[in-house]
């Protein structure tokens, strides 16, 4: 016999003002298998909570409904008072009488006969409930961190230090991702890489990290604490095992001819090489697409390499076994991790696509990451400013904000919310290395709203003479050898005609192109921009749809360094949450399969969006072969339903949701229906 | 439009107001190399002026309902393009046709008051479209006189290319389109910053000091990067770089550039006399082109 | 017109106005500059073509149909093409135009410009076409500032045989005429 205690809540006035709260009560008290029917001001609070724990014992209740607000407001909280109380917290289920009655009807007495239904078809699901159990698997304490930039470090050495391995995959040659090219970082003006070199060396050395660069992430299988993962390692052609950093090999490296994707085209590289100086690891890698020993052979439509094509690495290098090995080949290491941390980073637009501005035509117009490049001290002018064109000291330099940034005629609706401050920035070290420059600024709008961010764009203006002119360029050509900027300030109504010796054009911060690809395959969703989707925006902002995945940095949206260590340093928290126990606790609501009945069709497994589904053998006593069925892993299963829906044998079921409840749930409705026609 | 015996291509011709007056030569040249490229210019019968900047400065629905009727007609005629070589024209036909085929109200109101059946489908074609069209190999072998060693500035004004969402060919901020032509005659084109940049338009007779403040900007930037002549593709632009030049040679006489229409350079470049292409009747002296 | 900007001229139906005459999301404006800074016609005018987009937003109604810079617009369509916001600005200023004078606010310094363009038009009416000596000739008689204006151009042009005296007339100009008319009555 069912005994069901229901507990109405009036939520202040949000359910009360609409619902006749008394009236529910009433009807609900006279509903078939209800013991108990009460009603209170707030059930979710402690009083509240304690009100249904003493009904549950006091009348032994048989389940529990709570017509109130949305599940995923509480239903947390009444199924752990249930709990508290011995009473399996799946008897307890809730009507939501608010955010799907109250909160969307006016009419009061239509509002109330609405949720004396809802509250009925509850009652009557409720009395089918069966006590399920939370599903227990074991967690892989190691994590995954793809990406190898400021917050992919973080989030590796904040899990490291929790004493957890984790396994860090990088796509360059070295770890540092942007951070490693800026010059110095506002608001402090620290100089970058002297803050972030040391975090590189200790991700390097720390015993519990194991970083992977030059590779990337092939594939992903498996779900929350049990992830396999398979890394493509891109053959090197050097042994880094062997190879000691002597930097021999570099010396003799022809033709240095490669734009460097570090310097952001601003210099030339070799084929073997290390991105930058204090790389980490801080060994080359053979770029075969360029390296003159692969190419020759390819024009040639050769497979093998002739040492006669080149090979000087190789005879230089002083190691024995020598580092250098043209036979390496690409390699898939499996790795087995618990949790990942998505930190793949930004990329900058592509700055010839805004045609008016002339970059790519102009050698003197660059983008704001190739001026950090020339401001930086290891950059390729050792940190003075210099005209690409011919050498010389810019005696001013136009700098334009939101270039391709809040443009939909360009495609980019969003603001990248970093170009207002390293803008300031460029203005400021532009002044301390050329005392008698002039910078000028075109902006729409300064963005400054970090700690001490505003004093630091109102320094650049009162204290470093930058001229910041509001409104935006409307085209820049070159008349003789000039660049000339033509633009607009909207405060005094002028137009403004610029002889520019330089012009830095604050590009839009983007997410990088193939992204969407690796969030395919880890589950994640993705904006229209490829900016990966939090969970919740407000509450949720480091995990993601997929359990087990979080997000750090700017692969999640425009964002500065604090922002990015920020986020880096939580979803680390996260990991380590989850990485707190040996098991890992899961919803019950997974699919279960009839074996008996199951007729073997894999519509199921075909249907199944989780991979959820595999085939299971029956064998006899002797091991001989019965049948094959379908079989629901309630590991991997998210509790969807839809091979409950596609099965033609009626073989699987939902727990939590069996057909049962379902069509008990929905008989409710019609038996009232049936009510009122008679009358 | 059928070919006939003689393997010329057909094509709807609108040659415009100005064609039969100040542009004369524009006509004459652009007619004089035609049947040289294998067209027959079909002019589309009593056509009426498309409105030019009055129209769509004082009322919309007659700047769209004079284009209209023209392209009516020329449906009528059964033509599937029609060759618009002056550029504002050409801007002011595209509009119509494009905001009628995107909008069926908007058709059929234009329809009442043209007070004849308007489909939107007879396609305006652009100067610099129709050579586009042609190949460039093609082009070069019916040069008879490579004009070698010629640097040619291509002045494309503001009406060829723009809005790119209505007009949408070649890149308005970066065009290409006429320099290709001028290497297939065998001249040199040349890279400068004004090729898209307004020449003062209509204003040339009610604002004259606007005209020679724009053009004088456009030409002297031509002049510095080497250009021997400008070439363009409207009859206002034409009238403004060249009659005006006059004017401005008084004050700055070492700005001196002649100017010619695409047509009379491609007239020479297949052998025409400067006399037959139309281009001694210009105003700056066009004589150091055609040695 | 006062000094100051009052909420009747905020709320004022002007912005809506134009907004739905020229199609065009006048809220869109977020008064960049660009059209400003690109305009080729920046030096003549009186109001920056990004004022007049604010001056309609905030329902500056006579301070925008009486100003010189919808006449000295070009309609070069650049400010058109380079907009972030995807407006037409130039389809605006055609708005602009036509309610100006529908409103009888045109500003008086720019009789050359609206002469002009009703002395074209009231051409192209009569003879289905342009008659190019005979609007030059009724501009001059009505603007007589402009007498004597180009008349060694003139002279010239008539002996290269690029000022045709007598105007073409299209045979069916009462077809152009009723055109004319049809689009006046609305």
């Amino acid at each position: 016999m069912a005994k069901i205690g229901v507990f109405i809540c009036h939520c202040g006035e949000n359910i009360g003002r609409t619902v006749d709260v008394d009236e529910l009560t009433d009807e609900v008290a006279e509903m078939g298998g209800v013991v108990v029917s009460t009603d209170y001001k707030y059930v979710c609070s402690s009083p509240g909570q304690d009100l249904i724990k003493e009904t549950i014992q006091k009348h032994d209740l048989s389940g529990v409904v709570v017509a109130a607000c949305s599940p995923r407001m509480h239903e947390p909280t009444f199924r752990g008072a249930c709990s508290a109380a011995g009473l399996n917290p799946y008897l307890c289920e809730m009507a939501n009488i608010r955010e799907h009655c109250s909160w969307v009807h006016t009419d009061e007495e239509e509002a109330t006969q609405k949720a004396i239904d809802m509250v009925r078809i509850m009652t009557e699901k409720v009395k089918r409930n069966t006590e399920l159990k939370p599903i227990q698997v074991p967690v892989t304490k190691r994590a995954l961190v793809i990406g190898g930039g400021i917050a992919g470090i973080q989030a590796a050495l904040d899990i490291a230090n929790c004493g957890h391995e984790v396994v860090l995959v990088e796509k360059t040659p070295s770890i540092g991702g942007h951070m490693a090219q800026l010059s110095e970082t506002f608001p402090t003006l620290d100089c970058s890489q002297c803050i972030l070199t040391p975090r590189m060396v200790e991700v390097a050395q720390h015993p519990k990290i194991k970083l992977y660069v030059y590779a990337e992430v092939a594939e992903v299988e498996g779900y929350i604490g049990n992830f396999d993962v398979k890394v493509h390692q891109r053959a090197k052609f050097i042994n880094a095992d062997i190879c000691t950093g002597c930097g021999d090999c570099l010396e003799v490296c022809e033709p240095r001819s490669i734009p460097s994707e570090f310097d952001v085209g601003l210099s030339k590289r070799t084929a073997l090489y290390v991105p930058f100086h204090q790389a980490v690891p801080n060994k080359p890698v053979i770029d075969n697409e360029t390296c003159k020993l692969f190419t020759m052979a390819a024009e040639a439509g050769r497979e093998k390499l002739k040492r006669s094509d080149c090979g000087e690495c190789y005879e230089v290098c002083p190691t024995k076994p020598n580092a250098v090995d043209f036979n390496q080949k690409d390699e898939y290491i499996d790795e087995k991790v618990g949790a990942i941390i998505v930190a793949t980073g930004f990329e900058v637009m592509e700055a010839s696509e805004i045609a008016e501005y002339g970059y790519g035509k102009y050698e003197d117009v660059i983008t704001g990451l190739q001026f950090e490049r020339l401001a930086s001290a290891s950059g390729p002018t050792e940190g003075e400013i210099k005209r690409p064109s011919d050498g010389k000291t810019p005696e001013n330099i136009v700098f334009i904000q939101c270039v391709g940034s809040r443009d939909p005629a360009k495609g980019i609706s969003y603001c990248s919310k970093v170009c207002c401050m390293y803008t300031a920035k460029h203005t400021m070290l532009y002044k301390h290395k050329v005392h008698d420059g002039q910078a000028y600024v075109f902006y729409m709008d300064i963005r400054a709203g970090g700690k001490n961010y505003e004093e630091f764009t109102r320094r650049a203006i009162e204290e470093d003479g930058a001229i910041y002119l509001r409104g935006r360029v409307s085209r820049i050509y070159k008349e003789k050898d000039v660049l000339m900027v033509k633009g607009f300030d909207t405060l005094s109504g002028m137009p403004v005609e610029i002889a520019a010796d330089m012009v830095v054009l604050a590009t839009a911060m983007k997410a990088r192109p193939k992204v969407n690809e690796l969030a395919q395959m880890l589950g994640v969703s993705f904006d229209s921009y490829n900016f990966l989707s939090e969970a919740h925006p407000k509450l949720r902002p480091v995990e993601t749809a997929a359990a087990g995945v979080y997000l750090a940095g700017a692969c999640q949206a425009p964002k500065d360094i604090p922002d990015a260590v920020s986020q880096a340093s939580g979803a680390a928290a996260k990991v380590a949450a989850l990485f707190s126990q040996d098991l890992y606790e899961r919803e019950p609501v997974v699919a279960s399969i009839d074996e008996n009945t199951c007729v073997a069709c894999f519509f199921c497994l075909e249907a199944c969006p989780y991979g959820a589904i595999e085939r299971k053998e029956i064998k006899d006593r002797d091991g001989n072969l019965i049948k094959t069925v379908a079989f629901a892993n309630e590991a991997v299963c998210q509790g969807c339903g839809v091979c409950v829906s596609v099965c033609r044998s009626n073989s699987a079921d939902l727990a939590g949701f069996t057909d049962e409840q379902m069509f008990a749930s929905i008989e409710a409705i019609w038996e009232q229906v049936e009510e009122k026609d008679v009358a | 439009m059928n070919n006939d015996d003689t393997n010329m291509k057909q094509i709807g011709y609108y040659p415009g107001c100005s064609l039969s007056g100040t542009a004369i030569e524009y006509n004459k040249s652009l007619t004089g190399i035609a049947p040289l490229l294998g067209f027959d210019l079909v002019e589309v019968p009593d056509w009426n002026c498309c409105g030019a900047s009055s129209a769509h400065a004082l009322n919309r629905k007659l700047s769209l309902a004079l284009p209209a009727r023209v392209l009516a007609i020329a449906e009528h005629e059964g033509m599937d393009s029609v060759l618009v070589p002056c550029a504002a024209c050409y801007n002011r036909m595209v509009k119509a046709q494009v905001e009628a085929a995107e909008n069926e109200n908007l058709k059929q109101e234009i329809s009442a008051i043209i007070e004849m059946p308007f489909l939107a489908k007879a396609k305006p074609v652009s100067i610099i479209e129709f050579f586009s069209e042609m190949d460039s190999e093609t082009i070069t072998s019916l040069v008879k006189k490579p004009l070698e060693e010629l640097k040619v500035a291509c002045y494309y004004g503001c009406l060829l290319l723009r809005p790119p969402k209505l007009i949408k060919f070649d890149d308005c901020e970066a065009p290409q389109v006429m320099e290709n032509l001028v290497t297939a005659t065998g001249a040199e084109p040349v890279e400068w910053a004004f090729k898209t940049e307004c020449c003062g338009a209509g204003f040339s007779i009610s604002k004259k000091e606007v005209v020679l403040d724009l053009t004088e900007k456009i030409l002297r930037n031509a002049k510095s990067e080497g250009a021997d002549v400008i070439i363009v593709g409207c009859p206002l632009c034409h009238a403004n770089l060249d009659l005006r030049q006059v004017d401005i040679l008084k004050k700055n006489k070492d700005i001196n550039i002649p100017v010619l229409y695409i047509t009379e350079l491609v007239g020479i470049a297949l052998g025409l006399t400067p006399k037959e292409v139309g281009m001694t009747d210009h105003f700056i002296d066009t004589s150091s082109i055609a040695v | 017109m006062s000094d100051k900007l009052t909420e009747k001229d905020m709320r004022s139906p002007f912005n809506s106005e134009i907004a739905e005459a020229s199609e065009q999301g006048m809220a869109d404006c977020y008064q960049c500059g660009k059209c400003s800074a690109g305009c080729p016609m920046v030096d003549y005018m009186d109001l920056m073509p990004n004022a007049v987009m604010r001056n309609v937003q905030l329902g500056l109604r006579e301070r925008v149909l009486g100003c010189k810079t919808i006449w000295l617009c070009a309609s070069c369509e650049t400010c058109t093409t380079r907009c972030p916001q995807e407006i037409d600005i130039a389809r605006i200023m055609d708005t602009l135009r036509e309610i100006s004078l529908r409103s009888d606010l045109a500003n008086p310094e720019m009789k050359d410009i609206t002469c002009f363009h009703e002395v074209f038009l009231r051409s192209v009416r009569k003879n289905g076409r342009l008659d190019e000596s005979g609007i030059v000739m009724n501009f001059k008689t009505r603007r007589p500032r402009h007498l004597f204006e180009d008349m060694a151009i003139g002279l010239q042009m008539v002996m290269k045989g690029k000022m045709p005296f007598l105007p073409h007339k299209i045979k069916k100009r009462s077809e152009v005429k009723q055109i004319f008319k049809n689009c006046s009555d609305e």
